[in-house]
């Protein structure tokens, strides 16, 4: 693809379309709220200039083709990424103008002179709240044009840069916006280390970097990247070297000589990373943590299922369902049905049962079922749960619609963790991701795992292999019901009441999304997704760091989705195996290029 | 592994597979026999219901067992069939694109959805001239022509830009995308039209009616819809088997290469195919309007997941198949509650209506995998 003004157009109409969209959508209006520089950005205008600054990209992206010398890129491409950048600017200003002229507020929510006023730059603020005159609506077009125009040559011109120069600057952009954006997160763990001052030293006093801070921060993380990427050459880069290098050789002769030290070592660094932290940060952070920790038991589970034994399970909210309910009957005094009222160690143990037994019983009818047949009737039965949990029919067990509450709270013998002690809560996360995270491990290396992973690869080929499948599939599901359960149990007794809408198919979809997009089948990378996915952006009822972005989470999570699909489907921590598979036509029809030796060998035998 | 251990240890795993495999077959059969049990030992309570309401079974488990008339069971089984025919007309959508591409397209409820809201929009608009109420059949022709043209549209788009680049790819990858096309989709939806439930404006009188032909009492809307249904399912099946595209259409889906080589525009056709399919979602989004006259971002979900289980329970592939087995999916969803569920003394069995359509696809599944008529799927997903 080499980058034309014929695309350029194409590409910019595209972003004309997603200009108006973006700006339709309201994402301009509610994260107005939030500064991301202050007095100047505030996160929903970047969100509106992210289209031309995209459309510029990609407009000038080119493939770098095998053989062929890539075009020089000349002013001719930031001229391009002038023009993409320009036509999406201009559905920025048709819509002010479409704005001006018509009322259609009726189906298009966001049709309003709020959003007017927005996209005029506020030039007419006096004029509210009816919308800008006319003389501020064209300067907002023509302003729009112009900054578009810039933002797509920018992005291009960035193309221009050497990778180094361009990997400083993208690296530095995303520091400026991260740290605008960890703010309260920041803020939190500042004041638990008593570093208060900081605080008024990055951040303005109504919210966001101030500009000095963010000048800095850009300034500090662009020279960071610049000076670990930058060519080796000088004397002083000689003596780093070495330096560097001679850490890394004790390093191994430490690793070689005391394996188990450094491997402790490393085990003692990890839990104190996990450990320690939430004694120092807020409640604010704790409960983030928490969360976080709670899908990362439901992803790990899944992961078993899809990533490990690739069985695409869509119902998977139904053993969370299973585990919550089990622990809501067994320990609640207003549980309707029976009411033992069991401390939550021992219903732990019922849960875990009952895990066992829906794993089954869901597993066993879909035993012979082909793939997407699977994921349909996996999702059928999840559906079922809910509608069973939901029914007069049941209520007399699991309270219908009204659920269950007055769940009282974690009571682990010694010590009892109500749902508001988030520090606490999270510990008892921890304790249980770390244990889940282990049986992952374990199981992942044992026969168990590489049975799934036959199963995966190819089942017919695994049955022929002498694996039984029946049982291996049926463990699968039992070890993500069982894992499941868990986060259902923690996370009952957590909140202190449970409701069938909270177990829709919405819940089994983030949970996949995660798992996708942390990589199939690596725990890490289940690890990984969780946090960015859950931490950022939010849970179904749980808000992230981003609290502003509630509303459009799940649209980006399934946008998310998609591209990850398109893009990378090995997700961000790839397993080595599974971008071979999943990239197979690509990998061999490379493999000429990668062994010429082996071929010039056959061709010497072949000539003699 | 097996070759390396002794022929005993090799016969004790083979031993255990054939015995866990015996297992499963047997707890199959379990179920099989469970729900048909569960299905006639309903039907014969609730036939006894009707002879004798206070007959021993029915005090014994179903507290207010009482006789239906004949105009509730009619009633019932006429809304059964219009829902049903709603359904065929999704579920041919998700037949053809299974038929030719070979995954469930997840998106496709989203498509029938946004037809629906688009049709919201026209109609409201319409009705806010008058033009509703006064020129009514030309309003309804006007909202027919939006559904049917945006949902061809955003099917056409979704393939465009989630499913062409995936033609080759392992069938996992593109059902995973179209539950991500399917989540955008909705949540696009939402974020641009908001959260209330959008109502379309009311059908004039002179048309929800009730009327009587050949005996069956028969509300005007539905027999609208049953006709709008039958006709969009007569055009499909001109389309499909006597037209150039049709055959191009039959073609790809029995062998896509194969097509290639014999000079058909395979992405065309795909195209075509996806196009047709969104077409025919829209008619039913129009018959939804109709019927229950109220659309919010979430309804093309359910209704996704009801149509696809009528496109299995019929044979997938198959478009007559699809069409039948939509209405019997509409029928049974209409009328299990009342002549199955609620004789075997399930209360408040009328919620339970979603849970009728998975469990028809679970016992499809598990007994007549084919579906009623046979599916027909490509060259390459078969065996």
């Amino acid at each position: 693809m080499v980058a034309s003004t014929t695309k350029a157009a194409r590409v910019g109409l595209v972003g004309s379309v997603s200009a108006t969209f973006v700006a339709l959508s309201g994402v301009g209006l509610s994260l107005d709220g939030r500064t991301v520089i202050s007095p100047v950005l505030s996160l929903g205008y970047m969100a509106l200039f992210a289209v031309p600054v995209m459309v510029g990209l990609i407009a000038t992206k080119t493939v770098a083709l095998e053989g062929i010398d890539a075009p020089a890129r000349a002013l001719g491409d930031v001229a391009r990424g002038a023009l993409a950048g320009a036509a999406s600017g201009a559905g920025y200003a048709l819509l002010v103008a479409l704005l001006g002229a018509f009322d259609i507020r009726d189906p298009l929510v966001n049709w309003s002179p709020l959003l007017h006023h927005l996209l005029t730059f506020d030039l007419d603020f006096a004029s509210a709240p009816a919308g800008p005159s006319a003389a501020a609506q064209v300067a907002g077009g023509v302003i729009w044009l112009f900054a578009s125009a810039a933002l797509g040559a920018g992005a291009a011109a960035l193309r221009l840069l050497s990778p180094i120069l361009r990997s400083a600057v993208t690296w530095a952009i995303f520091a400026v916006v991260a740290v605008a954006l960890v703010e309260q997160l920041l803020n939190d763990v500042l004041e638990s280390i008593w570093l208060e001052w900081l605080e008024g030293l990055l951040y303005a006093s109504r919210g966001g970097l101030n500009w000095l801070a963010a000048l800095a921060v850009a300034a500090v993380t662009g020279g960071t990247v610049w000076m670990l990427r930058r060519p080796r050459g000088s004397q002083r880069d000689h003596r780093w070297r070495k330096a560097i290098s001679g850490t890394s050789e004790a390093t191994s002769e430490l690793r070689r000589l005391h394996p188990l030290a450094t491997k402790s070592l490393i085990a003692l660094g990890v839990v104190a990373l996990v450990v320690v932290p939430p004694f120092f940060a807020g409640k604010f952070t704790n409960e983030l943590l928490a969360n976080v920790g709670i899908y990362v038991l439901l992803a790990l589970g899944l992961n078993v299922v899809v990533g490990m034994a690739g069985l695409l399970d869509l119902g998977y909210v139904a053993f969370f369902a299973v585990g919550g309910y089990t622990t809501a009957i067994l320990t609640s005094a207003r549980s309707p049905g029976i009411a033992p009222e069991l401390p939550w160690v021992a219903a732990l143990g019922v849960v875990v049962i009952m895990a066992v037994i829906a794993g089954v019983f869901i597993g066993a009818p879909v035993m012979r079922m082909r793939g997407d047949y699977l994921a349909i009737v996996t999702l059928g039965f999840g559906e079922i749960i809910r509608l069973l949990a939901l029914s007069d029919w049941l209520s007399g067990l699991t309270g219908g619609a009204q659920g269950i509450t007055q769940i009282p709270s974690i009571d682990l013998g010694v010590v009892e963790v109500t749902g508001t002690d988030s520090r606490a809560i999270f510990l008892v996360v921890a304790a249980f991701c770390a244990l889940v995270v282990y049986a992952s491990w374990r199981l992942e290396r044992s026969r168990i795992g590489r049975a799934w992973t036959a199963i995966r690869e190819d089942e017919t080929v695994a049955e022929s292999m002498g694996i039984d499948t029946v049982a291996i599939k049926l463990l699968a599901f039992v070890v993500g019901a069982v894992f499941a359960a868990f986060a259902g149990a923690i996370s009952t007794a957590k909140v202190g009441s449970i409701f069938p809408h909270s177990f829709e198919v919405l819940v089994s979809v983030i949970i996949l999304v995660i798992v996708i997009v942390g990589g199939m089948g690596n725990i890490a990378g289940v690890i990984a997704g969780a946090a960015l996915l859950i931490g950022v952006l939010g849970g179904p009822n749980q808000p992230g760091l981003l609290a502003e972005f509630a509303q459009y989470k799940l649209l980006l999570y399934g946008a998310l989705l998609v591209w990850v699909m398109l893009r990378r489907p090995e997700g961000l921590i790839p397993t080595r195996k599974k971008s071979v598979t999943l990239s197979a036509h690509d990998v061999d029809q490379d493999a000429w290029l990668t062994a010429p030796a082996a071929d010039a060998a056959a061709d010497e035998r072949v000539a003699t | 592994m097996t070759a390396a251990d002794s022929p005993q240890v090799a016969s004790t795993t083979n031993r255990s597979k054939r015995a866990n495999e015996q297992l499963i077959d047997r707890v199959l059969w379990l179920l099989r026999i469970g729900f048909i049990v569960a299905i006639a030992v309903g039907l014969f309570a609730f036939a006894w219901q009707q002879i004798d309401p206070t007959n021993p079974l029915a005090s014994a488990i179903n507290d207010d067992a009482r006789r239906i008339t004949w105009g509730q069971f009619e009633g019932l089984l006429v809304s059964g069939l219009t829902q049903g025919a709603m359904y065929g007309l999704v579920a041919l959508g998700y037949s053809m694109v299974y038929g030719v591409l070979g995954f469930i397209n997840f998106a496709h409820g989203e498509v029938f959805m946004v037809g629906a809201m688009s049709g919201f929009i026209v109609s409201t608009k319409l009705d806010a001239a008058g033009v509703w109420e006064d020129a009514f059949l030309v309003a309804l022709a006007a909202t027919l022509l939006a559904s049917v043209v945006t949902s061809a549209l955003v099917a056409v788009l979704a393939e465009r830009v989630a499913y062409r680049p995936l033609r080759n790819a392992p069938r996992i990858i593109p059902l995973i995308t179209s539950i991500g096309v399917s989540f955008f989709l909705q949540n696009a939806v939402l974020v641009l039209l908001g959260a209330t439930t959008k109502s379309y404006p009311p059908s004039p009188d002179w048309l929800s009616k009730k009327r009587s032909i050949g005996g069956i009492d028969i509300a005007g809307t539905n027999l609208v819809v049953l006709l709008t249904a039958a006709s969009a399912m007569v055009l499909l099946w001109y389309l499909v088997n006597r037209t150039r595209t049709g055959r191009a259409m039959r073609a790809v889906a029995e062998d896509r290469e194969i097509a290639a080589l014999m000079g058909i525009d395979v992405n065309r056709t795909i195209r075509t195919t996806f196009a047709v399919g969104g077409a025919m979602a829209g008619v039913a989004a129009l018959a939804w309007g109709l019927l229950f006259k109220t659309i919010i971002h979430t309804s093309g979900f359910l209704l996704g997941i009801k149509a696809f289980s009528a496109a299995v329970l019929g044979g997938i592939g198959n478009m007559g198949g699809a069409a039948l087995g939509g209405l019997t999916l509409g029928g049974a969803e209409s009328l299990a509650p009342l002549m199955v569920l609620e004789p075997l003394g399930v209360s408040g069995a009328s919620q339970l209506k979603d849970a009728i359509a998975f469990a028809v696809l679970i016992f499809v599944l598990l007994v007549r995998p084919g579906g009623l008529l046979g599916e027909r799927t490509a060259a390459q997903d078969r065996a």
